[in-house]
């Protein structure tokens, strides 16, 4: 494995780094209307900026969040199992949002599922932050996402029980399957600054997260303050998995599964994974959601759907691959 | 640098664990705390590596109060080596003593000549040379040992604190890991380290400070304090202090009623 040694693997992050661009432009470049960076026909023009653009950011944006958020949450909980969806934020996002369909307020304001998303995911970090408080360890923090889950969960349950129609059934499960389709411009403007916020914090981490691997005691003693890593690995997954799911809905998967393939190839250090796994996670939303527009019996299905119909078997292998290591 | 304790209380989930304790560890020595499981000794190391507040008391580094050091000041000044061995991730011996270096470099800012200078000694010092490339989580708990050992060695502080560095560690370390803390220590740093081995605590310590109940029960050269009136008093045990060839022993051999 390549990375082991003192030095940052940087052969490793370029290739990552053009992987995502060619990713990005590849998803501009594909579509229903055509090749290219020029859609045929009169509509082409607002085809690319209206419909193509919005998804190629959206899926390179909400990838680098997803795969971020799952490096720093894993490297703080010290467990490779963990995925960011597990603090409750996304479970929030997913709320607000149904709620918004819910009360029909989505027919009447365009940004009402992504506004709704927001607040909800808001809620939902004020709660987890209440609950986990800022001692305490890995455990704490663990347990308050379950909690802010289940009541998340239980609340859209009972909001797709008491929907006033079908139709707005539909809508909600629609939604939270997460899709990188039909989302527009000004979607992208609400999200991007707020997603953005939340990795430029996470990026910061690497330093106490490297430290974190030798347990508590000896991360503060190495100057590491405890309180400001919890605060910023909370605000900052809050911030981008909160705005990435507010926009897209929920894409599972991607969180656990990008760090967990990149990690041997950076020696194990969890504070390089941070900007590998921010590269890696735009790379497999984007490609994920290249192939579902070209394998045209797919065109219909969420990339959500798509994410954990391959991811749920990575998850099984990894669990297998677990017990296999720890047993004597 | 002088590491102070002065009447220090803590208590931990409603009971006292340090009921007013003094200690010194003094520049240019190595000092041991001695005592039973359950003694506070390493309640007393976290205390006195700024981990843990006192609720009465107060710990001093180079006569200045613990918690007035900035914390990044603190760390490039004081290594603490936690009881506790696990290494969450299989890092390469190298990357973990590498961790050492964190205090001293600025965010964002590689290994200086300094750093990969100061990780190359701790690494030949702690013998670990042909582990570095390899991960820990492949190594025995003696070699982990090593390697967390060299982490604090990288770390080039002028006070090094060590819960129990000995324990899993073969004679062959154990020694070898002893006359470097005597080197370390009379190169004019302060050393602090909690032990169960009284006879590697005779043979290497200048002074011993002994806990029981929270407090000092004795502190001195290991002569003044192995006697076995304490040692009876603090482990309930019958031991004698004896010298072979002129090195000091420490033999338990009976368990007291």
């Amino acid at each position: 494995m390549s990375g082991r040694g003192g030095g940052t693997p940087w052969h490793l992050f370029a290739l990552l780094a053009a992987a995502a661009g060619l990713a990005f432009a590849l998803s501009l470049a594909i579509g229903a209307s055509g090749f290219g960076f020029k859609p045929a026909g009169d509509a082409g023009a607002l085809i690319f900026w209206e419909i193509r653009l919005p998804r190629a950011v959206l899926g390179t944006l909400v990838g680098a969040t997803l795969g971020l958020s799952g490096a720093a949450l894993q490297g703080y909980l010290r467990n490779p199992l963990a995925e960011p969806s597990l603090i409750g934020v996304s479970g929030g996002a997913a709320l607000g949002a149904v709620l918004a369909i819910h009360l029909g307020l989505s027919q009447v304001l365009p940004l009402a599922l992504p506004v709704g998303g927001l607040l909800g995911a808001a809620a939902a970090l004020i709660a987890v932050a209440a609950l986990a408080g800022l001692r305490g360890g890995p455990i704490t923090l663990i347990l308050a996402g379950l909690a802010v889950s289940a009541t998340t969960t239980a609340a859209i349950s009972l909001a797709l029980n008491l929907s006033p129609n079908p139709f707005a059934a539909i809508e909600m499960v629609y939604w939270m399957m997460g899709s990188l389709a039909d989302r527009s411009l000004t979607q992208v403007w609400l999200g991007a600054p707020l997603m953005l916020a939340g990795i430029g914090v996470l990026l910061l981490l690497g330093r106490a997260l490297d430290a974190l691997s030798l347990g508590e005691d000896a991360a503060v003693s190495l100057g590491i303050d405890a309180k400001r890593t919890r605060l910023a690995l909370i605000a900052g997954i809050a911030l981008s998995v909160g705005a990435a799911t507010a926009i897209t809905g929920v894409i599972g998967f991607v969180g656990l599964l990008v760090p967990h393939a990149l990690r041997p190839w950076l020696g194990h250090r969890p504070g390089l994974l941070l900007p590998a796994s921010l590269l890696g996670g735009a790379i497999l939303v984007t490609a994920a959601d290249i192939a579902l527009r070209l394998l045209e019996p797919w065109a219909d299905v969420r990339i959500g759907v798509f994410t954990a119909l391959f991811g749920a078997p990575f998850f099984l292998w990894l669990v297998l691959k677990t017990r296999s290591e720890l047993a004597p | 640098m002088r590491l102070e304790a002065s009447g220090i209380k803590v208590w931990l989930k409603r009971r006292a664990v340090l009921n007013g304790l003094d200690l010194a560890a003094d520049r240019g020595q190595l000092t041991a705390v001695i005592g039973a499981n359950g003694a506070g000794k390493t309640t007393l190391l976290r205390v006195l590596a700024g981990l843990l507040p006192a609720a009465a008391g107060e710990g001093r580094l180079d006569g200045r109060a613990l918690a007035a050091w900035p914390r990044p000041q603190l760390a490039r000044t004081l290594a603490y080596l936690p009881q506790e061995r696990t290494i969450h991730w299989a890092l390469s011996a190298r990357s973990v003593v590498a961790l050492g270096r964190l205090p001293h470099r600025a965010l964002g800012q590689g290994e200086s000549a300094a750093d990969r200078a100061a990780i190359a000694r701790a690494i030949t010092t702690m013998d670990i040379g042909h582990l570095a490339e390899r991960p820990v989580s492949d190594m025995s708990g003696g070699e982990k040992a090593r390697v967390l050992m060299a982490r604090a060695l990288a770390q080039e502080p002028r006070v090094l604190i060590a819960d129990e560095p000995a324990a899993g560690l073969d004679p062959a370390h154990q020694l070898a890991l002893f006359r470097h803390f005597v080197t370390f220590a009379t190169s004019g740093r302060t050393v602090l380290v909690a032990l169960h081995d009284l006879s590697l605590a005779a043979r290497f310590c200048h002074k011993i400070v002994l806990v029981h109940a929270g407090r000092a029960l004795a502190a001195g050269p290991p002569e003044e304090v192995l006697t076995p009136p304490q040692l009876a008093a603090a482990y309930g045990i019958a031991a004698e202090y004896r010298t072979i060839d002129g090195l000091p022993v420490v033999l338990p051999f009976d368990v007291l009623p």
